[in-house]
């Protein structure tokens, strides 16, 4: 055999410098995040200059300060989550079961918009609901809203921003799942008097749950840490609507208060690691690792 | 049969028509209103990139082609895009590489240390994007490597493995292995088989990672923000632009952009078939 390496060597080859890569700007920076959140500036130096003191003080604060944006972030996600399955599921049942020879196209037509700039469609969204834009006076000629009114810079358009710019990530999933349910399935659910509701209740949801579980998690995830939306949608308002990422961001390029940062960060990510293993655990799929 | 029918539909109430015919189709007019929805801010761009609009391009003032024959016209918005384009085709030639390598391994191979392997590739994309930024800033900050092109070039690379990797190994596990049982029957060696057979199947999983690569790349806004410095690219200057009002070439880039990453998938649709067909 030409091969000069043994086959038992061969996957561990293949894997070192990819992983080696991963390690270095993945795992690395990871390692040194959680040692930047236990350090405290040194007394009298400079703006950036930090020590390590193994203080985990700065956890306290950075919680206790910021309750308040991290209920929002996760309300916000979970909000986000839930209209983005009410969206999703419809639209990818209809291109699994319903288009026929459109398929594909329906496939591509889902997937379309979002080879639009995810900045463009977002700042396209706050001068559709914006002043000028042509949904507000609309509604106040109909007197659904009041003239003082506005549609940006509220809650409601940071979700309904967050719901769109994560849309495919929740939809793909779900098609994907669902397009590997066997029809036939569902006809002998049919066959057996469980009516339209029934059958989708007990035949063609459990069997697709995979897809929820995925799409759910690729949509909370993102959306949880997001700050462009809230950057955008969210103002200019005297009081910024701001998510947790807002406040990272702001520590890290304008406060530069490092180790606060760090610590709300490393927050950030267990929290959100906690809620997506125990929601794995209690969904019951492990096909996604 | 037809009399019968033809009977029994001026018996049932216009009201009661209306409400099944709603009924059959609710899931129809439920997906129709969900495209809408899709596309509403891509139309919206597209009209703008023809607004006739001065710097700021907030209310309609007009149709121009002013804007598609000169889409350099604002300020940076050029180079901005250079900087994306050059940025997305590093991190996409790194991350393939490094990406289907790792999938061969995962997807080919049993051994120890699997699925501690699948967890890696799992972790980034479970991690939020804010955090991978700021954590990669940090390690540079700490190495004192100032933030621009090269360090927002690896951040890409970092977060677009994974996602190579998940594409890949997909296609991998979906290769009927008679084929290249097949191939050593007919005497062909493991790198023969590898050249002419799994690579040429495994092919099109790579070019569809590529692409998913340079489109995550491209369209990066918040690890990019962490790790680029003064560099500017796209997303970055359509930012900053937003709290102005961002200039109609934009739209212009953006509509151009659509435009040719549809027409990369409509065409991809139609080479997998013909492949599909020739088989």
């Amino acid at each position: 055999m030409s091969n000069i390496f043994s086959r038992v060597k061969t996957p561990y080859l293949l894997l070192l410098p990819g992983f080696l890569f991963l390690f270095t700007f993945f795992i690395l920076p990871i390692v040194n995040l959680a040692q930047t959140s236990t350090q405290t500036p040194i007394a009298g130096g400079d703006t950036g200059q930090y020590e390590q003191t193994l203080q985990f003080s700065n956890y306290v604060t950075a919680f206790t300060e910021n309750k308040e944006q991290f209920a929002r972030s996760f309300i916000f996600a979970l909000c986000a989550t839930i209209v983005a399955l009410a969206i999703a599921y419809p639209l990818a049942y209809v291109i699994a079961f319903k288009a026929g020879r459109l398929k594909n196209f329906l496939l591509v037509l889902v997937v379309a918009p979002f080879l639009v700039s995810f900045l463009l469609r977002t700042v396209a969204w706050k001068q559709i609901l914006g002043e000028e834009g042509f949904v507000v006076p609309t509604l106040r000629s109909i007197g659904i809203i009041s003239d003082s009114t506005t549609l940006t810079s509220t809650s409601f358009a940071v979700i309904m921003g967050l719901t769109y710019n994560f849309l495919p990530f929740m939809t793909l999933p779900l098609y994907a799942s669902l397009e590997r349910i066997d029809p036939r399935t569902m006809e002998a659910s049919g066959d057996l008097y469980a009516n339209g509701f029934t059958t989708f209740r007990k035949v063609t949801l459990p069997l697709s749950m995979p897809g929820v579980v995925a799409g759910t998690l690729l949509t909370f995830i993102p959306a949880a840490g997001d700050y462009v939306n809230a950057a955008i949608l969210g103002s200019p308002n005297t009081k910024m609507i701001k998510m947790i990422g807002n406040v990272i961001e702001s520590r890290y390029f304008k406060i530069v208060d490092y180790p606060t940062a760090a610590a709300l960060s490393f927050t950030l990510m267990a929290a959100i690691l906690i809620l997506v293993t125990f929601y794995i655990r209690k969904a019951g799929t492990e096909e996604l690792v | 049969m037809s009399k019968l029918k033809d009977a029994s539909i001026p018996t049932i109430p216009f009201g009661a028509r209306v409400s099944r015919w709603f009924g059959r189709n609710l899931i129809r007019i439920y997906a129709t209103l969900g495209f809408t929805y899709l596309f509403i801010p891509v139309l919206y761009t597209f009209a703008f990139s023809f607004n006739d609009s001065g710097k700021s391009n907030l209310v309609w003032k007009g149709f121009t082609l002013d804007n598609w024959k000169n889409p350099c016209g604002a300020p940076e918005i050029c180079t901005a895009l250079g900087n994306s384009i050059k940025i997305g085709l590093l991190a996409t030639i790194f991350s393939t590489i490094l990406g289907t390598m790792i999938a061969f391994a995962i997807g080919r191979y049993a051994f120890k240390g699997r699925s501690s392997s699948n967890l890696l590739i799992f972790l980034p994309m479970a991690t939020p994007e804010i955090v991978l930024g700021a954590s990669l800033l940090s390690l540079f900050l700490v190495f004192q490597i100032n933030p621009g092109f090269w360090p927002t070039v690896i951040a890409h690379v970092m977060f677009c493995i994974s996602f190579v990797v998940v594409t890949v190994k997909a296609r991998i596990a979906s290769l009927d292995p008679r084929l290249e049982q097949a191939a050593m029957d007919l005497y062909a060696n493991e790198v023969e088989t590898f050249r002419r057979v799994t690579l040429p199947l495994v092919a099109p999983g790579i070019a569809g990672a590529a692409l998913l690569a340079f489109s995550l790349s491209f369209d990066d806004f918040i690890i990019t923000n962490f790790n680029s410095g003064t560099l500017k690219t796209f997303p970055e200057f359509v930012y900053t632009a937003a709290a102005r009002g961002i200039p109609a070439q934009a739209n212009v880039i953006g509509s151009a952009m659509f435009i040719l990453a549809l027409l990369i998938v409509i065409a991809g649709q139609f080479v997998g078939r013909k492949a599909k067909v020739s088989k």
